[in-house]
């Protein structure tokens, strides 16, 4: 299994072997990763809907989509799931426990599983996470749910990847004054209150209501793990999905996606000539850094402009 | 958004009917503080499962651990498992209350190492990074 092309291969034969090893090229950096990429242009990507789990640790998160999963598994959809758990600060290692609530799909080969670890990145997923998704769909997976890290308020990078995200809440996370906050909740597209049995489920599924009816945000009860409210959530999903491709909402959201994944990786691409460029930059650690980065970024751009002068158009120069 | 790397990736998993998953859970902590990403299947696993998950995940290590001395019947299968899943090339490291009789038997079958309780953390981690060291060497091998 070292060889790219039988790997690419072995994905859109779904063999469980190929996608894996795909996964960890891209996400190790290996060599061929560039080579892979290239190859698995999914063809079926519009097709398929990238849904993106998020909320606090412990409300639930990894138990929805295990509901989720079996949801469309009875439909006879093919599910992909890429779940995410923070890297360690300290050892660089990571304890990735998703998997333990997903065990009873093990047997089912439509269920695509793959763990991963943050890997010193902020915002709530990994880097190598929109590639695992592409490699995913190319294997036929619809839709792939993205589980996101236990969060807070602000890591919100899973909007910008998923075509619908929902926020999982659980009664004790907070009071009405936490539903007011800035971040996540502005922008997710369902909101589900799980745990609904508990006590105080009422009460914030209210106050949830209350802050989210005016920007037409659906607000649910589920109580995951007694699969109650599932197959509703399951509705509001395809209800939101359904009117987005209408709408053409879709597919500008798909571009700006790639817009930015794209800008995203020209920064990183630049970066290593960035810091050789500053080693030889004189007074690199005096002065405002912003004025720094600025004159780093005019040289750039001055030099790239020497060599390409004679074609190019006066009005650049 | 620097890509920071791992030693790499382990599976523990607990086959069989036994539930005394706290050896299984302080080798896992010990992997994660060792630097390694390590994903737990939990207790009451067949042998299947643990392969397909192995697969899944593409780990460069399955640990497994036992303690209701089936192990004879366990490790072998999980072995076989893997091996039907295309997957015969990933070292599998046991672990639990294992009679020194039933060690070098198991390791012929193709069980990586045996290790027993009070067998030092330490010991355990040099054998995960070894065995991990020379998996991963074959897996970003450009053929």
């Amino acid at each position: 299994m070292n060889d790219i092309d039988e790997i690419v291969k072995g994905i859109y034969l779904k063999e469980p072997r190929a996608i894996g090893r795909a996964i960890s090229i891209i996400e190790d950096g290996d060599q061929r990763a560039g080579a892979l990429l290239k190859q698995i242009n999914a063809k079926n990507i519009q097709e398929s809907t990238i849904l993106g789990i998020t909320g606090p640790i412990g409300t639930g998160k990894s138990t929805i989509i295990n509901q989720l999963i079996a949801h469309y598994r009875k439909q006879g959809n093919r599910v992909g799931i890429v779940a995410i758990d923070p890297s360690s600060p300290v050892s660089g290692g990571a304890f990735l426990g998703d998997r333990i609530r997903m065990m009873r799909h093990a047997m089912d080969k439509d269920v695509v599983v793959r763990s991963m670890a943050t890997r010193g990145k902020q915002g709530g997923l990994c880097a190598a996470a929109a590639a695992a998704v592409r490699i995913m769909i190319c294997s036929g997976c619809d839709p792939v749910i993205i589980e996101t890290v236990g969060v807070g308020q602000a890591e919100i990078d899973v909007v910008r990847l998923a075509d619908i995200t929902i926020l999982v809440l659980a009664p004790g996370v907070g009071d009405e004054i936490q539903m007011m906050k800035a971040g996540i909740i502005e922008i997710a597209d369902i909101v589900v209150v799980n745990k609904a049995e508990c006590p105080g489920a009422d009460s914030l599924f209210m106050e949830l209501e209350n802050v989210l009816h005016q920007r037409n945000c659906t607000v649910c009860r589920v109580i995951a793990r007694e699969a109650y409210g599932i197959e509703k959530l399951a509705v509001f999903i395809g209800v939101i999905d359904k009117e987005r491709r209408k709408s053409g909402q879709f597919t500008n959201k798909r571009k700006q996606t790639r817009e930015t994944e794209i800008i995203d990786y020209a920064i990183e691409m630049m970066r290593d000539e960035l810091r050789r460029r500053l080693k030889e930059y004189p007074g690199n650690y005096t002065g405002d850094p912003r004025t720094i980065a600025r004159k780093l970024i005019d040289d750039i751009c001055i030099a790239e402009l020497d060599t390409s002068k004679r074609n190019c158009p006066e009005v650049f120069l | 958004m620097d890509i920071q790397q791992c030693r790499g990736r382990i599976l523990i998993g607990k086959p069989g009917l036994d539930g005394h998953d706290r050896g299984a859970k302080i080798i896992a902590r010990s992997l994660r503080d060792d630097g390694f990403e390590v994903i737990y299947t939990g207790i009451r696993r067949t042998p299947e499962e643990i392969a397909l998950t192995a697969i899944q995940e593409d780990v460069d290590v399955v640990g497994l651990s036992v303690l209701s001395g089936a192990h004879n019947e366990l490790f072998p299968e999980v072995l076989k498992a893997l091996h039907q899943a295309k997957g015969g090339d990933i070292p599998v490291i046991g672990g639990g209350i294992i009679p020194e009789e039933d060690i070098q038997h198991l390791k012929e079958l193709g069980m990586y190492e045996i290790f027993t309780s009070g067998t030092p953390v330490q010991t355990i981690l040099n054998t995960f990074r070894e065995a991990t060291e020379k998996y991963r060497q074959r897996k970003h091998k450009i053929i």
